[in-house]
């Protein structure tokens, strides 16, 4: 018990040992000239002209936004339906692709531990990229349009969905997948009768939450030519337009909020 | 007399199923019982997507064109170029680097008192409101309108972007930091304050040892989000590796851009392992 003695000779409580405590401080210490360094390379690249009059340029935004352009709203239809498109649809191609990787990236269905390694790679790859850098790559590639964005959508999908439906597969209870082994099973048989049921209630509630998250991603891919409301943002950005921004804004606004009522009320019927 | 009827349609279901199943012909249970449901669903969602693939404009022209340009890509990751760009690789790098550092510890900093202030076990209905709204804002927008405006306000470069994690990790690290101060046990709470705590000695003593474990495993996790998404916000001026990954995109250079991305993969790895590590030795 961390104790010290008072000039009085009294026995003192502390919350810690005297050795703790200046390990604590020289870690304090190192982190914050790590902060202070970093602060300073930050600070270095950014012309602060700029920054002081932030608070005017913010409130002349603020002024250009504020009475929305609602007539505006009645061509963002045709967007809001393709952007919807591009989450949905991603996400369907995203969850074929991923289920069967997960299969493979689950300690206990992957045939070999060579494959698994493969396939946890494919996983790693896909969810360090953001879909809107993929987006970027296959705009490129298939030129601009919802196609690359449903594509960009699924490739992000594949990992946030492999990972968390693999470690689902491996914390299945292993006697079902047992008893059906024993009945004679093909490796197919037990994965479809052992296997699958056990994680078809996660798998659900994972996919209706990637969705969710589909969603937000899918309307800022327009900002790099992938299609969806993003297009008609990135052009009123372009003109200066800032009247009609804000009521895109309030349409993504609406539209997360009502898809994550969804899901929630999905996983929340599943589970 | 609903929920009746529904029990015996059931039960002759369930006969009529172990009559077959005792013939020889066992099948699995459908997912969704009732068959009206089952096919009205299996009816919509293929009327969807016919209406939504019927939507999908495909310039096929376009795409074949572009074919080549794929092949060349997928060629690019096997020889990816780290030296012919590597000063603008660096700068990137570091400026990414530095920009999720600051602004996941100023993010944090931030996040505790609005966090504190979203839990309803230990703050009053009005600033619960607001801190509440404040999380929703932050947590509705996605990272790169945040930097367009921020951009907008503060000038091209890494502050801009700073800002917009930092605002971005508010809202992520609050809620999850007012979920957890809901939970905690109220008995060390009562404990402390038997003694005569004021609000920052019970603070100190009875909510931070509880959630500070798991407060510290979301910081990390955080500062792995924050350096992905640092690769995106370059795109609309915010700086980091996601301007230097967006020029060598738009330049063809797909060597280049194939590095960069085989850098943040790395760094993603690393990060999550010392964050797995982390968590544990918290735990």
């Amino acid at each position: 018990m961390p104790v010290s003695t008072s000039p009085q000779g009294q026995p003192v409580w502390r919350l810690r040992t005297r050795r703790a405590e200046w390990l604590r401080f020289m870690a304090w210490l190192v982190g914050l000239c790590l902060i202070v360094l970093c602060w300073r390379v930050i600070s270095d690249n950014t012309m602060w002209v700029f920054v002081e009059d932030a608070g005017r340029q913010g409130s002349d935004l603020l002024a250009r936004m504020v009475p929305p352009k609602w007539g505006y709203a009645e061509r963002l239809w045709q967007p809001m339906w393709d952007t919807l498109n591009i989450a949905t649809l991603g996400t369907a191609l995203g969850i074929v692709m991923a289920f069967p990787v997960a299969f493979l990236a689950a300690r206990n269905t992957t045939p070999h531990s060579l494959v698994r390694s493969a396939a946890l790679g494919v996983i790693v790859a896909s969810r360090s990229i953001n879909s809107l850098i993929w987006a970027m790559l296959l705009v490129t590639i298939l030129g601009p349009g919802v196609l690359a964005g449903i594509i960009a959508i699924a490739l992000r999908s594949i990992g946030f969905v492999g990972k968390l439906l693999y470690e689902a597969i491996e914390e299945i209870h292993p006697t079902p997948v047992e008893a059906i082994t024993a009945t004679g099973a093909s490796r197919l048989q037990v994965m479809n009768y052992g296997v699958l049921p056990q994680v078809l209630p996660a798998f659900a509630g994972i996919s209706v939450y990637r969705w969710d998250i589909n969603i937000r991603e899918s309307t800022v891919l327009g900002l790099v030519g992938a299609g969806g409301i993003g297009l008609q943002l990135n052009a009123s950005i372009n003109t200066l337009a800032w009247d009609q921004v804000s009521v895109i804004f309030i349409m993504i606004f609406a539209t997360v909020l009502v898809s994550e009522w969804i899901s929630a009320r999905v996983r929340h019927a599943i589970i | 007399m609903r929920a009746l009827q529904a029990a015996s349609s059931e039960a002759t279901f369930d006969s009529a199923r172990m009559h077959l199943a005792r013939q020889g012909q066992w099948r699995p249970m459908p997912l969704i019982r009732d068959p009206r449901l089952r096919w009205g669903l299996a009816l919509a969602v293929a009327l969807y997507l016919v209406l939504a693939l019927g939507s999908v404009g495909v310039n096929w022209a376009r795409v074949a064109e572009g074919a080549s340009r794929g092949l060349n890509f997928i060629a690019a990751f096997a020889q990816p170029d780290f030296l012919t760009r590597q000063r603008d690789i660096l700068n990137g790098l570091l400026e990414s680097l530095t920009m999720t550092l600051t602004s996941t510890v100023l993010g944090v900093l931030l996040a505790i008192p609005v966090g504190l202030g979203a839990a309803r076990n230990i703050a009053p209905l009005p600033i619960y409101l607001i801190c509440r709204g404040i999380i929703a804002v932050s947590r509705t927008f996605q990272e790169i309108i945040i930097a367009i405006l921020f951009v907008v306000m503060f000038g091209f470069g890494p502050l801009a972007g700073m800002l917009t994690l930092a605002f971005a990790t508010i809202g992520f690290m609050a809620k999850l930091l007012a979920e957890d101060i809901e939970d905690v046990s109220w008995k060390q709470v009562e404990a402390i304050r038997a003694t005569g705590a004021g609000w920052w000695q019970t603070m100190n003593h009875a909510i931070q040892p509880q959630v500070m474990p798991r407060l510290i495993g979301l910081s990390v996790y955080r500062l792995d989000i924050n350096f992905r998404e640092s690769a995106v916000i370059g795109i609309v001026g915010a700086g980091g590796i996601g301007a230097t990954l967006n020029t060598s995109i738009s330049r063809y250079e797909y060597d280049t851009s194939a590095a960069i991305l085989l850098i943040i993969i790395a760094i993603v790895l690393l990060c999550e392992y010392a964050s797995s590590y982390v968590r544990r030795w918290t735990q």
